[in-house]
């Protein structure tokens, strides 16, 4: 067993010392389920009549659907149902729509077009497994292949094909206005021009799949008080009980979902697919209907975690510090956007590393292209980055000959520092990991290293915001992206605004919801104002097709989200019931646009 | 189609079954025979997960024939355990931490079950091998293999 070393010299304030299980082998609760085998999975749940539901899939990354043909397969032995998107209520949706993030750009089941390859287009619900999968290849689709793009920046090039037209541009829409996520801090241009070095580099990861053993599946059944139950192996429950209530227009109240037993899932059972799905053949059949991806589909169409492209310039001192750093990233999104723009909202605040650089300025990109949408993994947003990071300061301590470990600790941020996204730095120990890895890999580090401490030499001057340039680059507009010079931050400033704020110094405020209170209407999933008659359990009536969202022209200057709730006018004064514990707290002023200059 | 019937022993329990032609073993054992301690993970033969002991030698039940287990002894992990009292390698999984999510546990045991009962004293190199068809996302391998070698061990009243 490993042992686990603890440093309570560095933490010896943040806690009192009364751990009684940490360091120490513990049995699991739920171990003896594992060991005998009787840990109850979502599979594992037997019903009488099960049906299995399997779904036809597109071969195509993008294609026009011109018109589907089910008459052969629903004639098929043991065929229950055949059902497309008409069957689904609501057939437009993004997974963070619960929490207001985003616009509906994704179909549970493609009617229009598919947009990557294994996309549903329809599904075959059956009494056996294999009878479905045949009937699956019985129903004949016919395509019209568009052209499709797999790659970042070709996406976001004026000539690519427009994979999502609720995104004309292929990136999301960040603030309604910009076409990337922008971080600015100091001015990088000017300490580029001062540096002695300046390194560029550029990192690339592809996508990674989670490959949990146990693949996502769910097994849904009318219950008898005209409730649906549903086993389901989900990462996200209440994700996926909120999404299935919109998908299929249905109280919340009326779905029961039983969860909290995953087979590993690594952030791939997040995307709350199969759940929806299985209660709609519940609906659609009046019996328990098992939906599960094979292998198959598990690595095809199950979410990875997505590709990203990092390109990173440093200016460096010779002495190897670090004076500015500036990022271009791009995420590949896939056709859907799902966790992504939140994942690189996440990541801009990591930015740039666990380092104090008085300069730094990034551009991140959520794009859309004709891939496997992707959605979280363990440390989704900061992994890909950290490790360009990682990397790039490997490439720099060679080019100022340095000793990569003695780089890092010079350059390590420490208690105190104002980092990049205007917080401070506190608990930190990237120094202390630094000396005690270098002592057990017997690398050798100057004394004057070994002597540096996280706890000594932050704060004061490093604690300053310093004044910030911004370009007005990146605002989407008639801008189709592409059309400006590059995806890099700019490298003439065109003024000393805050970022994300269209030019109005002080109206960048975050508006908060105000109506935080707890009354009946705002639990779950909202009705309309029609009083709400119960679909019917036995097999309903096709349901007229939701119109897709239309696209926005591209040439429009702001899109208008399609069935996104109207968020509060940004006019209105910002008026935080509560100051904020640390920074500013004047009504009206964004923490963003104060602090004073950095020399 | 008409079915074929099957007669096997299952964990010391004689069974009947009639199974569809081409019927694999792990959805007989699962849906027919309602031993649900024998997962499917990928039905490829990839994973592991789905190992079963057939005449006490591992097999993927996934990719064994139903038709083909007629008359002989298949061994699940659901008897594994002898009533009440753990089998070693069940104890020493739990104490060793050996096991996360528990997806892969019950093949991973089977496999490690085959191994022991062949060589009463593996080395670490052979419990690697022995468990090298069963992948496991969670657990990185070294408990488990820790736990098969502290079994082994407390099965020859060897000390650990």
């Amino acid at each position: 067993m490993s042992s686990i070393e603890f440093r309570k010299d560095l933490f010896a304030d943040e806690r009192d010392d009364t751990l009684k299980e940490i360091g120490k082998p513990t049995i699991r609760q739920d171990i003896l389920g594992h060991v005998t085998g009787r840990t109850p999975f979502y599979d594992d749940h037997q019903f009488e009549g099960m049906l299995h539901m399997r779904a036809v899939r597109s071969p195509h990354h993008h294609a026009q659907i011109r018109s589907i043909d089910t008459s052969a397969a629903e004639n098929m032995p043991g065929v229950r149902r055949v059902a497309t998107a008409k069957d689904v209520p609501v057939n437009l949706n993004t997974l963070l729509s619960l929490i207001n993030f985003g616009r509906d750009d994704e179909p549970l089941c493609a009617h229009d077009k598919v947009r990557y390859m294994g996309e549903t287009v329809a599904w075959v619900i059956a009494d056996t497994e294999r009878q479905a999968r045949d009937a699956c290849a019985a129903v004949r689709v016919d395509y019209s292949v568009l052209p499709h793009v797999l790659d970042v920046e070709e996406a976001i090039a004026p000539s690519a094909p427009v994979v999502n037209e609720v995104y004309p541009n292929n990136t999301f829409d960040y603030h309604e206005k910009y076409d990337h996520q922008k971080l600015r801090f100091g001015d990088v241009n000017a300490a580029f021009a001062k540096a002695d070095h300046v390194i560029e580099a550029e990192y690339q990861m592809s996508p990674i799949e989670q490959a949990p053993i146990e693949t996502c599946g769910a097994i849904a059944a009318p219950e008898t008080n005209d409730r649906f139950v549903c086993h389901t192996n989900t990462q996200a429950l209440f994700f996926s009980l909120g999404t299935t209530a919109k998908l299929l227009d249905m109280a919340s109240s009326r779905l029961h979902f039983i969860g909290g037993t995953a087979g590993g899932g690594f952030g791939g059972k997040v995307d709350s697919i199969v759940e929806p799905t299985a209660v709609l053949g519940a609906v659609l059949t009046g019996r328990p209907v098992r939906f599960a991806w094979d292998r198959e589909e598990e690595m095809q169409v199950g979410a990875p975690r997505g590709g990203e492209r990092w390109r990173i310039k440093d200016g460096v001192m010779a002495d190897g510090r670090i004076v500015a750093r500036e990022f271009t990233g791009f995420f590949d999104s896939g056709a859907y956007m799902r966790l992504s723009p939140y994942a690189i909202v996440k990541c801009t605040g990591h930015l740039p590393g666990p380092y104090s650089i008085p300069n730094v300025a990034s551009n991140v990109y959520c794009v859309v292209t004709n891939r496997t949408p992707a959605t979280a993994m363990r440390g989704f947003g900061i992994t890909a980055a950290d490790f360009a990071i990682e990397c790039h300061m490997d490439r720099v301590a060679e080019a100022v000959g340095m000793n990569p470990v003695e780089l890092r600790i010079l350059n390590a941020y420490r208690d105190g520092d104002m980092k990049a996204h205007r917080r401070l730095a506190k608990n930190t120990a990237l120094i202390e990991c630094c000396q005690v890895a270098a002592g057990k890999a017997k690398w050798a580090i100057s004394t004057d290293a070994a002597a540096q401490s996280s706890k000594v030499g932050g704060g004061g001057e490093r604690a300053a915001i310093p004044e910030s340039v911004t370009d007005e680059e990146g605002r989407i507009g008639t801008r189709r992206a592409g059309q400006t010079q590059g995806a890099a931050p700019a490298t003439n400033s065109t003024g000393r605004v805050a970022a994300g704020t269209a030019g109005a110094a002080t109206s960048g405020a975050p508006v908060q919801n105000s109506d935080m209170e707890i009354d009946a209407e705002r639990i779950g999933h909202r009705m309309g104002s029609t009083p709400v008659s119960a679909p019917p359990v036995a097999p309903s009536p096709p349901v007229a097709p939701t119109p897709q969202a239309p696209a926005p022209n591209p040439a429009a200057s702001v899109p208008t989200p399609p069935a996104t709730p109207t968020p509060p006018p940004a006019s209105e004064p910002y008026q935080p019931e509560k100051p904020f514990s640390r920074g500013v707290n004047r009504p009206g002023a964004s923490r963003f646009t104060s602090g004073f200059r950095r020399r | 189609m008409a079915k074929t019937p099957v007669t096997f022993t299952l964990n010391d329990a004689e069974t009947a079954l009639f199974v569809d032609p081409g019927a694999n073993l792990n959805e007989v054992l699962r849906r027919g025979a309602g031993d649900l301690t024998t997962k499917h993970g990928c039905g490829q033969g990839t994973c592991g997960a789905c190992t079963v002991l057939i005449d006490g030698v591992p097999h993927l039940s996934c990719l064994t024939l139903a038709e083909t287990v007629e008359r002989r002894r298949i061994d699940t992990a659901g008897g594994l355990a002898g009533g009440p009292n753990l089998h070693a390698l069940q104890t020493a999984f739990m104490e060793g931490f050996a096991a996360q999510c528990g997806f892969c546990t019950a093949g991973m045991l089977m496999a490690a079950k085959g191994l022991l009962d062949a060589n009463p004293n593996p080395t670490r190199d052979e419990v690697a091998e022995a468990i090298s068809g069963n992948l496991c996302r969670c657990t990185g391998y070294e408990p488990i293999i820790d736990a098969i070698l502290t079994a082994a061990a407390r099965m020859q009243g060897r000390a650990v």
